[in-house]
């Protein structure tokens, strides 16, 4: 099948199982929410997916090959993108460079020592792109440390589908973010190209129901319920344990 | 036989010292989180002041000794205010450079005081000769840094587990912000923990003047010998400095009895080995 | 602006001064072989953030591989400069695999540790290397068959100024290329770096060999100029003198490297020759001013100073 198939997967740390035989399937297309009050196993999730974190017992396949034996940086190669939850960015670098990194490591021109970075045609063409595309322009040539919160997280995105990716994970895109500039992270999200398969975890709730239309419940690392946004907000269950506590904060 | 127990006392005896010079430059690293390559400076400091209280003013080995200390420490904990509480939020590089160059200032101040030759520190009568155990005879000087070594593990040990400013400083170097909420003043922890570092340095730089001879330069000459003690032990480890110090010792004194033309070779060679396999050194703190 | 002017200027500065103080070219030539070791540390610590203490490993390595090469096999200095730069650059490489493990104090600590074995090393090889009275009998042949070094150390000047502007281009290309890119993001964010596709540990590797060779041709030239190969060439004391030179012109700018080591070299100069007992106080002293006021070296005054002037003008 295209896309992630996750069967049986479970993770344990010394006696704790923080993720419990979980059965995830994530298609070209698909935009998928994974919500679960703290502590329910959401970023272990996404770190086993990611090749973070070996995972204890159970199957990750991408388009039906098994993947579960690779490291990050191979997953990443075969198109598994994952943006981080705290900025990571490099600060000290322009936005163009920012995004000039990742699309030469990707072309395999990263050990290139006699060219200028900034000399390839079909590199700058889709770093122009990217910034197009999320419309960075005027903060092109600033540094990123320079640039407001909401505007570095534009860049990890940015960053993050310069990488080529057909699964993108989403972890907190809108952690930080001051309520007046979600919009534009929502913007964002939706303008992602459409076949790409993506995965938001995320606390807050508007953004979830914004952008996602199917999404997963995960509790005690494991899976409560799966269903549409309209399906998911009148699960009595659902509701008791976590959307009850929270509401929409 | 009689070799083994040469390298034994002399291993242990080096190890002793090792120890009680890098103790305190563990737990500031451990503690203050700072790269500090002028710990061996005081050391240094303590070796020159008992020479001149020796060797110059004619006082007898054991005032000398104490007030040698005395003024390491007193020196240190102004340093420790001026100096080092500005660097703890340093980088790395940074730290390593403005104690490199508190180093050079110690080696000048040293240099033009006592000159650039060696300072010896001349010992008890009764240190110099030798103690008959009835099967072998043994250098006293060699059993009282034993002696010495061992009642400062027992004092550190006490200090840390018995008293309150034990506790203290253990719950600070655990944890620096809870230790703070909770009303310990970390910075008089902090100024007390590098005193005593400073001082059980000095302590170990006279005693061990034997081992390791005092002049302008001892900064330099042996500071990655403390470094590598620090990090093989784990930093901020108190058992575990003592273990690398000991194990240290006793491997550098039988590299040189038994292939002294290589034992320095060796004994790097075994250091980085056992580097690239634990890169966080012996013992590792619970984060 | 600056970097591309910077450049330049200094080349001007290195001519006049051949012309402003003809009887202290050793001096000067000696400026020139720090400033290739200290443009050396900038790519390993500057770009690569690889914090070091033991460059003086690798030029250490390639002036004993030059000072051999030219008693044993060939005189010829620009092959003696390739066959120091490929030992440095094979020094660096081994010794990296093991170093590059590590990180923090334990990474500072073996590079000084694999300075020390070499220089204890050489000091026990006495046969081959003379151990403590240094390797001696060095005679090179003409440069490029032409221009022989001659006893007021002309041609060991342009020599040594030649070379270093090659090591100099060689870098700004380097840093400007996709390689040097992808070691400012390694020193910037590790971890993202990792998280696009680059393997960190490899990189590192690579730049530290690509230091250790260009610190192999600056022992090179020192034992070609000098004709003589010392222990010192191992000592901590050059390890951490180019460390100091380096962060008083400021890293990451390749003509800061060469400025601090213009102004440490002066300084030293200067205090050793009226105290040559105590010129340690002004090195001390120096390295915690700058630690403490001037932290990013040198090339960041005038900026500094504008941001003031800009403040004033602005209140």
């Amino acid at each position: 099948m295209q896309g992630l198939e996750v069967r049986g997967l479970s993770k344990k740390f010394g006696g704790l199982t923080v993720s419990e035989n979980i059965d995830f399937d994530l298609k070209p297309g698909d935009r998928k929410a994974l919500i679960g009050p703290n502590g329910a196993g959401k970023s272990t999730f996404s770190n086993l997916v990611t090749g973070i974190l070996p995972p204890s017992s159970g199957t990750i396949r991408f388009d039906g090959v098994d993947i579960g034996k690779l490291n990050e940086a191979q997953r990443v190669k075969r198109g598994i993108a994952k943006t981080f939850q705290i900025t990571t960015l490099f600060r000290d670098l322009t936005v163009r460079e920012n995004l000039r990194l990742p699309i030469l490591e990707r072309q395999g021109r990263g050990f290139a020592m006699f060219r200028r970075a900034d000399g390839n045609g079909e590199t700058e063409a889709e770093v122009a792109a990217l910034i197009d595309a999320f419309a960075l322009e005027p903060l092109a040539d600033k540094r990123v440390a320079d640039l407001a919160y909401g505007q570095q997280r534009l860049v990890e995105l940015a960053l993050t589908l310069a990488l080529k990716p057909r699964v993108l994970i989403l972890d907190e895109p809108a952690a930080g973010v001051p309520s007046s500039e979600t919009h534009l992270i929502v913007q964002a999200i939706e303008a992602l190209p459409p076949d790409l398969a993506v995965l938001i975890i995320e606390h807050d709730m508007d953004l979830v129901f914004r952008v996602a239309a199917q999404i997963v419940v995960l509790v005690q690392g494991r899976i409560l319920t799966e269903g549409t946004p309209q399906e998911i907000a009148a699960n009595a269950q659902v509701r008791d344990l976590y959307l009850g506590g929270h509401g929409h904060d | 036989m009689t070799l083994f127990l040469n390298i034994l006392v002399d291993g242990v005896a080096y190890g002793m010292i090792l120890f009680m010079i890098s103790v305190g430059l563990s737990v500031t690293m451990g503690l203050m989180r700072v790269v500090n390559l002028a710990h061996g400076g005081f050391a240094l400091l303590g070796g020159t002041f008992a020479h001149w209280f020796a060797a110059e003013l004619g006082l007898p080995f054991w005032p000398a000794l104490v007030l040698a200390v005395a003024l390491t420490v007193a020196l240190s904990l102004p340093l420790e205010r001026v100096i080092y509480r500005r660097i703890y939020g340093f980088t790395d590089l940074q730290q390593v450079l403005a104690t490199i160059g508190l180093t050079f200032l110690m080696i000048a101040s040293v240099n033009l005081w006592q000159g650039s030759s060696l300072l010896p520190v001349p010992l008890l009568e009764g240190l110099k000769a030798s103690v008959d155990l009835g099967f072998r005879t043994l250098p006293a000087h060699r059993l009282m840094v034993i002696a010495a070594g061992l009642a400062v593990v027992l004092g550190l040990w006490w200090l840390l587990e018995r008293t309150r400013f034990g506790i203290r400083l253990r719950a600070a170097v655990d944890n620096r912000g809870t230790a703070s909420a909770h009303g310990i003043n970390t910075d008089r922890i902090f100024m007390a923990a590098f005193g005593l570092g400073a001082g059980l340095a000095a302590l170990g730089g006279v005693l061990g003047a034997e081992i390791l001879p005092i002049d302008a330069y001892y900064p330099l000459r042996y500071m990655v010998l403390f470094l590598i003690v620090v990090a093989v032990g784990g930093m901020g480890s108190i058992a575990g400095s003592f273990l690398a110090a000991i194990g240290l010792g006793l491997l550098e004194t039988a590299a040189r009895y038994l292939a002294p033309d290589f034992a320095t070779i060796l004994f790097f060679a075994l250091v980085m080995a056992l580097l690239a396999l634990r890169p966080n050194g012996l013992i590792v703190r619970a984060q | 602006m600056m970097n591309r002017i910077a450049p330049f200027a200094l080349l001007a500065l290195a001519v006049a001064l051949y012309f402003a103080l003809p009887y202290n070219l050793a001096f000067l030539t000696r400026i020139l072989i720090m400033a290739v070791l200290v443009l050396s540390l900038d790519l390993v610590l500057g770009f690569a953030g690889i914090a070091t203490l033991g460059q003086a490993a690798f030029y250490g390595a390639g002036a004993y591989a030059a000072g051999l090469f030219a008693i044993h096999a060939w005189a010829d200095p620009i092959a003696g400069l390739v066959v120091a730069g490929v030992a440095g650059a094979v020094l660096a490489f081994i010794s990296g695999l093991i170093v590059l493990r590590a990180h923090g104090l334990t990474l500072i600590m073996l590079t000084i540790a694999v300075a020390a074995i070499c220089h204890e090393i050489a000091n026990k090889a006495r046969d081959v290397t003379g151990g403590a009275d240094g390797l001696r009998g060095i005679r090179m042949e003409p440069v490029l068959g032409l221009f022989e070094f001659d006893f007021v150390g002309q041609t060991g000047f342009w020599y040594a100024l030649a070379v270093l502007a090659a090591v100099f281009t060689f870098l700004t290309l380097l840093t400007r290329a996709p390689f040097g890119l992808s070691l400012r993001g390694i020193h910037e964010s590790p971890e993202r770096m990792a998280a696009i596709g680059t393997s960190v540990y490899w990189r590192r590797v690579a730049a530290y060999t690509l230091g250790g060779a260009i610190a192999g041709v600056a022992g090179a030239l020192s034992a070609q100029v000098t004709q003589l190969v010392s222990l010192e060439s191992f000592s901590f004391t050059l390890s951490a003198e180019a460390l100091i030179m380096l962060i008083l012109g400021g890293t990451g700018r390749l003509y800061g490297a060469v400025l601090g080591t213009l102004v440490f070299m002066f300084v030293h100069h200067w205090a050793a020759a009226n105290d040559p007992f105590n010129w340690l106080f002004v090195i001390g002293a120096l390295v915690l001013a700058v630690v403490f006021f001037l932290p990013r070296g040198l090339v960041a005054v005038p900026t500094a100073l504008k941001r003031l002037g800009g403040q004033n003008a602005g209140s």
